[in-house]
């Protein structure tokens, strides 16, 4: 079987003062191959900690993670991340970037250079392929990071915020370029962000958590995802759902950081 | 064999002293029992003997602060006169400046510069004309041939001059005589000139005296009358009257006048307490060449030196030494220190293995091993490459850790999620992301292996540019000294720059991820 299951998980961190922190909480999910999903929560809701389990840089304290039928022990090439910024290899240039998968899993040149320059055409970097990391911008720079991720052929892509550092404008041309490439690639995707417009736009299913302990707390499934892929994203706005469901995720997240303020205060 | 601590308590002077002495105990004797301290003395408790200690370290603390304040306090003039000059140059430059080309860039257009960072940019005309005005100073002080002469301050007298002198017979008659002095340059002998040696009783004299030093001048020798038979005395000196006789003493052999000096325009005469002339030749206000040598004496030489050495050892010679040394002592601190700093950085194990000893030896300075690497391993080259070693080991192992250290831990995960193996992210990742670190630690290596190089030859080498300078002040050959300080001045730099040139050829992302 093929996809993601997160099967039960909790994540407890023990703290050096004797505390601990649960920052998830028996969290169970089904990702089908090929389909995207965002996640949505307020601020210290587990959302990392929950990527960073399945991409197998941390061991949950409870439950186990699926892909591809077999269980996640740790980081592997069939689980891609994209991160928000830093993540790229300043030392080489944006081909050797984009090639370091492949190049790691020994593949001969003649047999990866298609592909990778094929994933540089598509995220719009062809004239800067032999530029070195840091004389690109912001925007280009986590194309860069797309590419590379694409370039490697993952099953599945993580996403932790990869447009959070990006200004508006440009942010919506990589949203656009984001569906793009789910649709034409076919990868299940794991998107988490802060921006409720970008979750709803990039998600198949909006997952919306809740902290303290961090769960999940309610789940959409929304048209808009395949509806945005070749079109005009302000159009999709338009849609007669759009602003009530999003009128109720930022009523229910309002909420949820109304209730962290609350409880901070009444324990101060 | 035990030692014991006795306070004592002494008359000196009419005062009453304290003095805390350390005293070997007699064989057979106990303290508290048989051993009895000497007259005066008895055994010191242990507050006695803390207090006693930092009582007088502090007596002697309070007056080096004190003689270090006096030397600070006579230089703050000179520190102000400089940055007066400074300020000078500025203001003229800048009016010159904007006389010239009144240009608009970005910067010039920014009303807040003051506390602006990044509108300060080093003054390029600054830089050079500090430079100029050092070696002007220099050649000021030193009366150098290379600056026009009115810039120098005066310098000694050299020449011939004279002066008369009053002679008092002891039948009460007076008589003048003259005293012909010529200053000489060091090393220049006297010209054998015949002269006339007058009238009367007191006959002329002539003394050859060199520059920065000073003459006595036996004036009774050739005279008629001398001062030790006839008790003849110096009663005026180019007419001016001196009441000194220098055999009025007292019942203690203590003089009863004190003896008279002339300021004359090209000496300062005195007479001395033995009846004679004391001749000072002025000594300007220059520095001697011993002091401080012309730039162009240091110039000529460094030709010289370059072309034949120095001691039968040739400059080249000096210099590839120490520079062998220091590239050899440098590379193996870095060859072990590099994969050390890795191994801390990337194993619990080794990090708290090794943490202790890079700690503790990290603040002792290579210098301070000098004479145990001289007792264990001898003058010769291995006992010099070992210390230039631990000087880079420790700061490279440190670079490098800090290098794995300040790898960011996405890009490891990004390796990771990309299939990379521990051995690729080494490879690939942890190596090149440390690069900066390393090359920033190979520059503080190589600027303290260049210092601690010269050091230790200073204290021990055949050859290398620090045995010439010892070898030199051995000679007084303060040229020398300079040309070597001139010298390592000099290499330092051009390391840091050769270093620098390779890390933004070698590392160009630093900074700016
Ligand atoms: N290594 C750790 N040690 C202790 N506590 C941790 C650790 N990592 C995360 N936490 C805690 O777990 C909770 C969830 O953190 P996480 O980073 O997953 O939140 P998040 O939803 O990604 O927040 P944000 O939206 O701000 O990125 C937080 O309360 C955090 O303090
Ligand atoms: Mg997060």
């Amino acid at each position: 079987m093929s996809g993601l299951a997160i099967d039960n998980i909790s994540m407890r961190f023990d703290l050096p003062n004797g505390g601990h922190v649960q920052a998830l909480q028996d969290v169970t999910l089904d990702i089908k191959e090929g389909e995207i999903m965002s996640v949505l929560g307020p601020s210290g809701c587990g959302k990392t900690t929950l990527l960073n389990i399945v991409a197998g840089f941390l061991a949950p304290t409870g439950g186990e993670t699926r892909v591809n039928g077999h269980k996640v022990e740790g980081p592997d090439a069939e689980r891609g991340m994209v991160f928000q910024q830093g993540a790229l290899f300043e030392w080489m240039s944006v081909r050797d970037n984009v090639s370091f998968g492949p190049r790691m899993a020994g593949k001969r040149k003649s047999d990866y250079m298609g592909n990778v320059d094929h994933f540089l055409d598509i995220v719009g970097l062809q004239d800067f392929k032999e530029k070195m990391v840091y004389e690109l911008s912001g925007g280009m720079q986590q194309r860069v990071a797309l590419a590379r991720c694409l370039a490697n052929d993952p099953d599945v892509i993580l996403m932790d915020e990869p447009l959070g550092a990006l200004d508006a404008l440009t942010r919506e041309k990589m949203q656009s370029l984001v569906l793009k490439l789910w649709k034409e690639t076919g990868k299940t995707i794991i998107l988490i962000t802060h921006s409720i417009d970008e979750a709803l736009l990039l998600g198949e299913r909006v997952l919306v958590m809740a902290p303290r302990p961090g769960r999940i707390h309610k789940e959409y499934r929304l048209p808009f995802a395949e509806m945005g892929v070749g079109a005009d994203l302000r159009e999709v706005k338009e849609h007669p759902d759009y602003a009530p469901t999003r009128e109720e995720i930022l009523g229910m997240i309002w909420d949820m950081e109304e209730e962290i303020m609350g409880r901070t205060e009444g324990e101060g | 064999m035990t030692t014991v601590n006795l306070l004592c308590t002494f008359e000196r002077l009419g005062e009453t002293q304290t003095e805390l002495r350390a005293t070997p105990v007699p064989e057979g004797q106990i303290v508290g029992e048989t051993f009895t301290p000497a007259e005066g003395c008895e055994v010191a408790t242990g507050w006695e003997v803390f207090s006693y200690q930092f009582g007088t370290l502090g007596s002697e603390l309070a007056t080096e602060t004190q003689n270090v304040l006096v030397s600070a306090i006579s230089g703050i003039p000179y520190i102000l006169g400089y940055i007066l000059l400074i300020v000078i140059f500025m203001f003229v430059w800048r009016a010159i400046k904007s006389f010239l080309t009144p240009k608009r860039d970005f910067t010039s257009l920014k009303t807040v510069t003051f506390g602006d960072e990044s509108a300060v940019r080093s003054e390029t005309a600054a830089s050079i004309l500090s430079v100029i005005v050092i070696f002007i100073i220099w050649g000021t002080f030193t009366g150098s041939s290379l600056i026009p002469s009115f810039l120098h301050l005066p310098g000694p007298f050299k020449g011939e001059a004279s002066f008369t002198y009053t002679a008092l017979a002891p039948d009460g008659t007076t008589d003048d005589a003259e005293v012909f002095v010529t200053v000489l340059d060091a090393g220049e002998e006297a010209a054998e000139v015949e002269i006339d040696p007058g009238d009367g009783f007191a006959k002329n004299d002539q003394v050859a005296v060199t520059i920065y030093r000073s003459e006595i001048v036996t004036w009774d020798r050739n005279d008629d009358v001398s001062r030790r038979d006839d008790a003849a005395r110096i009663v005026a000196i180019n007419g001016q009257p001196v009441d000194f006789d220098y055999n009025a003493e007292d019942e203690d052999g203590n003089l009863l006048q004190t003896p008279p000096s002339f300021d004359l325009d090209f000496a300062r005469v005195a007479i001395t307490n033995r009846g004679t002339i004391n001749v000072v030749p002025d000594q300007g206000w220059q520095m001697q060449p011993l002091y401080l040598p012309a730039p162009e004496v240091v110039w000529n030489r460094f030709i010289e030196i370059a072309k034949y050495g120095y001691q039968n050892v040739y400059l080249t010679v000096h210099l590839g030494f120490s520079l062998f040394r220091v590239v050899v002592g440098f590379l193996l601190g870095a060859i072990i220190g590099i994969p050390l700093g890795y191994a801390m950085g990337l194993s619990n194990w080794f990090r708290g293995w090794f943490d202790p000893i890079v700690e503790f030896m990290r603040p002792v300075p290579p210098l301070a091993l000098i004479p145990l690497v001289i007792i264990w391993f001898g003058i010769g080259e291995v006992g010099k490459i070992f210390l230039l070693f631990l000087a880079a080991l420790w700061i490279m192992a440190i670079a490098a850790r800090a290098g794995v250290s300040g790898v960011r831990i996405t890009k490891v995960h990004a390796a990771y999620s990309l299939g990379a193996s521990k051995w690729q992210i080494l490879r690939h990742v942890i190596i090149p992301n440390s690069l900066p670190e390393i090359f920033t630690g190979a520059r503080v290596a190589m600027g303290v292996c260049w210092g601690t190089v010269v050091a230790a030859e200073l204290v021990a080498a055949e050859e290398g540019i620090g045995k010439m300078i010892t070898t030199a002040s051995k000679f007084q050959s303060t040229d020398i000294i300079l040309l070597g300080v001139i010298i390592i001045g000099i290499v330092g730099f051009g390391i840091d720059m050769l270093m620098r040139w390779g890390e933004r050829y070698l590392v160009p992302w630093k900074g700016k991820a």
